[in-house]
């Protein structure tokens, strides 16, 4: 009998607590950074786009839910010349960015994705691709690979020694 | 002649009042009840969330209202009015400020206590008329509680009416000028109350409708504002069983300062929101533990709190 007062005497005394509710589109529940949610593609610290369209992200994705095809500049750099993400079948599970060599592909906290129509539910490459960095800063895949490419050749990247001639008898 | 106009204003005054607090009450207890759980509840329509009313009066009316083809439908039908008109009948005898009730009955607390045991028969035939299992089970639970609550709750009651020496209400009230009998009455308080939730079917005490249990007990089967009925009936006859505790225990309208009728209201107001604590703080017993408790433990209290009453006020007598 006592005990029933009592537990009746602390749910009264809930009344004056502080409400746990979040009033959704006023005030926003705090998203971690690394929150998987909205994905963006990233550019490098000079601008340029980071995505070497490997289709790594494409075979990682266990929906299938992104499309790419690869191209490449005069440079002989490889960048996606479409790119397209259908959210209405994503569901944020990360893979893509894990597969991504190069940190181009991220998910970042945003979930506020809604649309009317399924049809917008599909991003296409300008609509993912943001002038910045994301989380990676200062990254530049180009930079530090022994790829050559124009304006760069072979041992000029960063950390890395010149290429080692096999045929020569020099140390 | 003013004598009746008044009257009829009264009684148009009542009925309006309490068919609007039973939809009004629809929000407090949903708000209550979410501050009661640390939440916020239903807030955005309109200012805080009033307008929520509204918004179930338009659902409930303009759903389909469905009548099974496997049902007894007269009763089917009746039923719910039975809730509606016990429910409602029995504000005629609540005095709410001196002078201002509707029927100044000498035997208003049998009247009230038979027309609790008809509105007891909207349970009963709605859960046997469904011709549905669960229904059923929900009418049969609510037969056998009614049949043990009623005893006690009548007999809870005849202390007050030893300690008033009458019938009527009002005098009820009148009585209590000295003192509120919840104080030589404090058994007797517990008592109604423990029987007002039974009679009420409110948690802790709602086996009848059970949702985890029972789905949703006797009105499994009813739709629309054959549902709206029994929902709406339910928080009028909170709004009765509170009215009635105030009047019986805590001395009605009277109070100092404020006007009667505002002391009536205040005292009303807080027990409902006792019964919606109650519902938020305690779980559902088991039948068997409820019947157990009621028979066993709250008879005899009943029927010592009146043996005892009796003989307090016939040694003072003497």
């Amino acid at each position: 009998m006592l005990s029933i007062l009592k537990s009746v005497w602390l749910v009264f005394l809930h009344l004056f607590r502080r409400k746990i509710t979040i009033q959704y589109p006023e005030e926003k529940a705090y998203l971690a950074p690394r929150y998987r949610g909205r994905i963006v593609l990233t550019r490098d610290p000079d601008g340029g786009e980071r995505c070497v369209a490997c289709y790594l992200c494409a075979v990682a994705c266990p929906v299938d839910c992104i499309a790419l095809g690869a191209t490449e500049d005069e440079h002989g750099r490889r960048y996606p010349e479409f790119f397209r993400i259908n959210f209405s079948r994503c569901i944020n599970c990360g893979f893509c960015e894990e597969a991504c060599p190069t940190y181009a592909i991220q998910l970042i906290p945003d979930v506020e994705m809604a649309e009317y129509q399924r049809q917008n539910m599909v991003y296409e490459k300008k609509d993912l691709l943001i002038d910045g960095e994301g989380k990676y800063h200062g990254y530049n895949f180009y930079r530090v690979a022994g790829l050559a490419i124009g304006g760069k050749d072979k041992g000029e990247a960063e950390k890395e020694s010149p290429p080692v001639d096999p045929k020569s008898l020099l140390p | 002649m003013s004598d009746v106009v008044f009257k009829l204003v009264l009684i148009a005054t009542v009925l309006l009042v309490i068919l609007h607090l039973a939809g009004f009450l629809i929000w407090v207890e949903r708000r209550l009840l979410a501050l009661l759980q640390d939440r916020l509840g239903p807030n955005r329509a309109g200012p805080l969330g009033l307008f929520i009313i509204v918004a179930d009066i338009i659902k409930i009316f303009t759903k389909e209202d469905w009548i099974p083809p496997f049902i007894d439908k007269p009763v089917f039908v009746a039923a719910p009015m039975i809730i509606m008109v016990t429910a409602l009948l029995s504000f005629a005898i609540v005095p709410f400020a001196p002078g201002a009730v509707i029927l100044d009955l000498d035997i208003g607390v049998l009247l009230f206590l038979g027309l609790s045991s008809m509105g007891i028969y909207n349970v009963i035939l709605a859960g046997w008329a469904s011709n549905n299992k669960y229904a059923l089970l929900g009418g049969l639970r609510m037969a056998a509680q009614m049949f043990s609550y009623e005893v006690f709750m009548g007999l809870s009651l005849m202390g007050v009416v030893t300690l008033a020496g009458s019938f009527n209400l009002s005098a009820i009230v009148h009585a209590q000028r000295e003192g509120w009998f919840i104080v030589p009455q404090f058994l007797g308080f517990l008592i109604f109350f423990i029987a007002a939730l039974g009679e009420t079917h409110r948690l802790p005490f709602d086996m009848p409708e059970a949702e985890s249990e029972l789905i949703a007990g006797y009105h499994t089967e009813y739709s629309s504002m054959k549902f709206g009925m029994f929902f709406v009936g339910e928080y009028i006859s909170v709004t009765l069983f509170s009215a009635l505790m105030t009047t019986f225990f805590f001395g009605g309208w009277l109070g100092p300062v404020l006007p009667p009728l505002a002391w009536f209201c205040v005292k009303t107001a807080g027990f409902i929101v006792v019964f919606i604590v109650l519902r938020a703080a305690l779980p559902r017993p088991r039948y068997d533990q409820l019947f157990a408790f009621g028979w066993k433990f709250i008879l005899p209290a009943a029927l010592l709190n009146l043996v005892v009453t009796g003989a307090l006020v016939l040694w003072k007598s003497s």
